[in-house]
């Protein structure tokens, strides 16, 4: 007998944005009536190809087979036709209607051809909300009013609606809590006996052992693993894959004993509610911190936080004991305090802008008189600050958004530059960056560290944090369990360190 | 202590002149092309004008006339040009300019005669324009609604001033300035000061801090606020300056009529947004250009006036205006595109 095709099966899928390569020849199969995980960190592709599957993004290349037959998902509805339905984690529900409303858009049930039989349509929606284990979700009700959980389950029944081969869930158990997350896991369980397919994202291992079947890790845009056993391969190995490195960076030598010099920045009891615990943290010139943790470890908050840009609840944040107005990001810019944030195009850049203007943004008054922008020094400052950096290419007149990721980055890290600023708050730098031109990044940093900068380092990625910082912060849930010189740590240990008290470990 | 990182501390980063890369040209060829373009428009309107009443279109009077009634709206659409490349939208003007004109005319106010005329209307300005500001910059109501608000209450204001009556203006000196024999070289005073406007304007936005805020917050807010800039203030800025804009059109609206009303001003939101859009400001913020604002007032005025001279009534305009809305957005989509 010959074996079956699987239900889907993707191959060598590439798909790029400007700037980036989010997909580089991913493969991935799906067997009918299995629960397939997809790990990766963020940004390692998985929104991408799950959108792919979705027919929401089109890949650049790559071929996608169904039951054997080579598709072309070229929309949505071609997704949706073909059985494949999406639950995305930020729901896409409408809030202003009701839960039959929403669980049918876009296929009512209709007599005549377009009235919607109201009654029809609440009728099927119990049904459904019935066999996922909510039946007291009130099909009438607005669908805003309901929690996030509820929700969730809103959108599971709108992908019941239709005839559904393949279901994407991605991040479903975020929102919910533990009573909820076992409701989940037993529709799925009732789904894939149906032989349905289930596409899981998660982070969180544990549940990839508890409901998976095989995994496939996504980094960087590729799959560097595929299929493997859910429930026997060991954490370590898994974690290895998503946070490890794939080819070998070249960091830069560390400079031979400890900084000196008194702190630049100092952080006393820095806490914000239901985001990170108390901290406390000194950051001496010269010196590269980095905070390793996994997502929803309070990376980012506490970066931005710092900065400013989010308020603390307590604490307080010192630069060369000057005490910065909580909540205040000029405050902290004008103290010295620059923020290369994780989302690049949302948070940093002037994407219509040319490089100079994107680089001179934050240090204007240094190239006016009376408001007078001195556009002849303002370039050339810029242009300076573009050859420092080495950044490609060396003309800062070019718009800011036909910049690869990694130049996109110095371009930030050019505008901190010229701000003469005293600590750089780099939150996930390489995110976006082709890994050829990380180690390039890592060595500008460095230089700048050895120039006088202190660094404050985010990243997921535990090589690059310990390649790169001098001393380590660990965090977990929003509290740091470890500080260590990175010389001290390796990537076994950070991980221990990061997942201690997951059941899996 | 150490240094801070400064990095221009040798000249390799200075440029002489020889130095402008091509991309450098290209990119100021590309805006060239635009402004070109709407020069263009203009040159064919002024083609059929003349063809179709040489007598009367290309007259020095109605020349004359053409400019002096585009500048009353100009003034207007080069403070709308800073709101939308800041990414916001005023409604009000056209309500501003009404109250502004019927306050600047009041019998108390004609008192003080050509200074209290001019002062009150750009005070009036000046003050809606802040209820607009502090209302979306500090209450954060969004610029849409705000100044809708600030239409409604601004003319029901002008309407309860004049009980709907015209103002006359008595003050001999203002009067004055509409008059021919106050044209300078043949230029009207009040074309004089558009012209003015139009050059502060530019050098506002083109050549300040201010202009490279506005920019910045208009093409991403949130990046801006993460850059250090203080972007409630700069909102606050702005809406002052559309503020005071009205002000001085409200002024040239008095001198040009002799008089104020409640009704002054009606629908010039939607005439300054139309021609900030054609001239190539973005709507959704980030780029702006005074010069094809400006551009963008004389076509429609133009437009206005061959339609008058050739008895073609004003509904006909209004169909036309749209076209050319729709034809110029559609032209920049194209060039964005390709840019």
């Amino acid at each position: 007998m010959a074996p079956e095709p699987p239900l889907l099966s993707m191959s060598g899928i590439t798909k790029s944005f400007p700037g980036v390569r989010a997909l580089d020849g991913v493969d991935l199969d799906v067997q009918a009536g299995e629960v397939h995980c997809l790990l990766g960190q963020n940004g390692a592709g998985k929104s991408t190809l799950i959108k792919v599957l979705a027919g929401a993004h089109q890949p650049d290349d790559g071929t996608i087979r169904w039951r054997g037959e080579p598709v072309t998902l070229r929309s949505p509805i071609a997704a949706m036709r073909l059985g494949i339905a999406t639950i995305y984690q930020e729901l896409d529900l409408v809030e202003h209607l009701s839960v039959a409303e929403n669980v049918h858009l876009g296929h009512e049930p209709t007599a005549a051809g377009f009235v919607v039989r109201g009654k029809a349509a609440r009728t099927s929606t119990g049904g459904l909300l019935k066999r996922l284990g909510h039946p007291e979700i009130d099909p009438t009700r607005l669908v805003g009013e309901l929690s996030a959980a509820q929700q969730q389950i809103v959108s599971m029944a709108r992908a019941l609606s239709h005839d559904v081969r393949l279901i994407v869930m991605d991040e479903p158990s975020a929102a919910l809590d533990p009573d909820e997350v076992d409701n989940l896991f037993r529709i799925v369980g009732d789904l894939t006996a149906d032989g349905v397919a289930v596409v899981y994202i998660s982070h969180r291992l544990e549940e990839i052992r508890r409901i998976g079947d095989r995994v496939t890790v996504l980094k960087d845009g590729r799959a560097v693993a595929g299929g493997l056993p859910a429930k026997t391969t060991p954490t370590r190995d898994v974690v290895a894959l998503m946070t490890g490195r794939d080819v070998e960076y070249v960091f830069p030598e560390r400079p031979v004993g400890e900084p000196e010099a008194a702190p630049v920045l100092q952080v006393r009891g820095l806490a914000r509610d239901g985001e990170f615990a108390p901290l406390d943290l000194d950051l001496r010139p010269g010196e590269i911190v980095g905070l390793a943790g996994l997502v929803g470890s309070g990376r980012s908050e506490i970066l931005e936080t710092i900065y400013g840009a989010r308020r603390p609840t307590a604490g307080r944040v010192t630069v060369e004991g000057r005490t910065l107005r909580p909540g205040s990001v000029r405050s902290a810019v004008r103290a010295g305090l620059g923020l290369a944030p994780e989302e690049r195009k949302a948070q940093a850049l002037l994407m219509l802008e040319s490089v100079t203007r994107n680089v001179s943004v934050s240090s204007l008054s240094r190239f006016s008189r009376a408001g007078w922008v001195d556009r002849r020094a303002e370039r050339a400052a810029a242009r300076a600050a573009v050859r420092e950096l080495s950044l490609r290419p060396d003309n800062p007149d070019v718009p800011v958004r036909t910049l690869s990721g990694g130049n996109q980055q110095k371009a930030v890290l050019a505008r901190w530059l010229l701000r003469g600023c005293r600590v750089l708050l780099l939150d996930e730098p390489t995110r976006g960056v082709d890994v050829g031109a990380r180690a390039e990044l890592y060595a500008v940093v460095r230089r700048l560290a050895d120039e006088g900068l202190a660094v404050l380092l985010v990243s997921s990625e535990v090589p690059e944090v310990l390649g790169l910082a001098d001393r380590v912060l660990v965090l977990r849930e929003g509290r740091v369990v470890h500080t260590a010189p990175a010389r001290e740590l390796d990537e076994h240990r950070v991980l221990d360190l990061v997942m201690e008290g997951s059941p899996a470990s | 202590m150490t240094q801070p990182v400064s990095p221009p501390r040798d000249t390799a980063g200075k440029i002489g002149p020889a130095g402008r890369p091509a991309t450098w040209r290209s990119l100021s060829a590309r805006a060239d092309v635009r402004t070109l373009s709407l020069l263009g428009v203009l040159a064919a309107l002024v083609v059929i004008g003349g063809v179709t009443k040489p007598d009367e279109f290309l007259d020095t009077r109605n020349l004359q006339l053409v400019l002096t009634q585009a500048s009353v709206i100009g003034v207007v659409t080069v403070g709308m040009t800073f709101v939308i490349t800041s990414g916001g939208i005023d409604l009000s003007v056209g309500a501003i300019v009404a109250l502004a004109s019927v306050w600047a005319t009041t019998v108390a106010t004609q008192e003080y005669g050509f200074a209290g005329i001019l002062f009150t209307a750009m005070v009036v300005g000046l003050g809606c324009g802040l209820v607009n500001g502090v209302l979306i910059a500090y209450g954060g109501m969004v610029p849409f609604i705000a100044t809708l608000a600030m239409l409604a209450s601004a003319r029901g204001l002008a309407l309860q001033i004049t009980d709907g009556k015209t103002q006359i203006v008595t003050i001999d000196s203002v009067l004055r300035l509409g008059e021919r024999d106050s044209y300078v070289l043949g230029v009207p005073p009040l074309v004089i000061v558009f012209a003015i406007v139009t050059i502060v304007g530019w050098l506002l936005l083109n050549r300040t801090t201010f202009g490279r805020r506005t920019v910045a917050v208009g093409g991403n807010s949130e990046a801006a606020r993460l850059a250090g800039i203080d972007v409630r203030r700069q909102r606050l800025y702005l809406y002052l300056l559309s503020g005071l804009c009205c002000g001085i059109a409200a002024f040239l609206l008095i001198v040009l009529s002799g008089s104020g009303q409640n009704t002054n001003g009606n629908l010039y939101e939607l005439d300054a947004i139309a021609a900030a859009i054609i001239g190539g400001t973005l709507l959704s913020g980030g780029r702006g250009t005074v010069t094809g604002s400006v551009l963008g007032v004389l076509i429609f005025t133009t437009i206005t006036n061959i339609f008058a001279l050739n008895n073609l009534q004003s509904d006909v305009q209004q169909i036309a205006k749209g076209a050319i809305i729709v034809a110029a957005v559609l032209v920049q989509r194209r060039t964005a595109r390709t840019a």
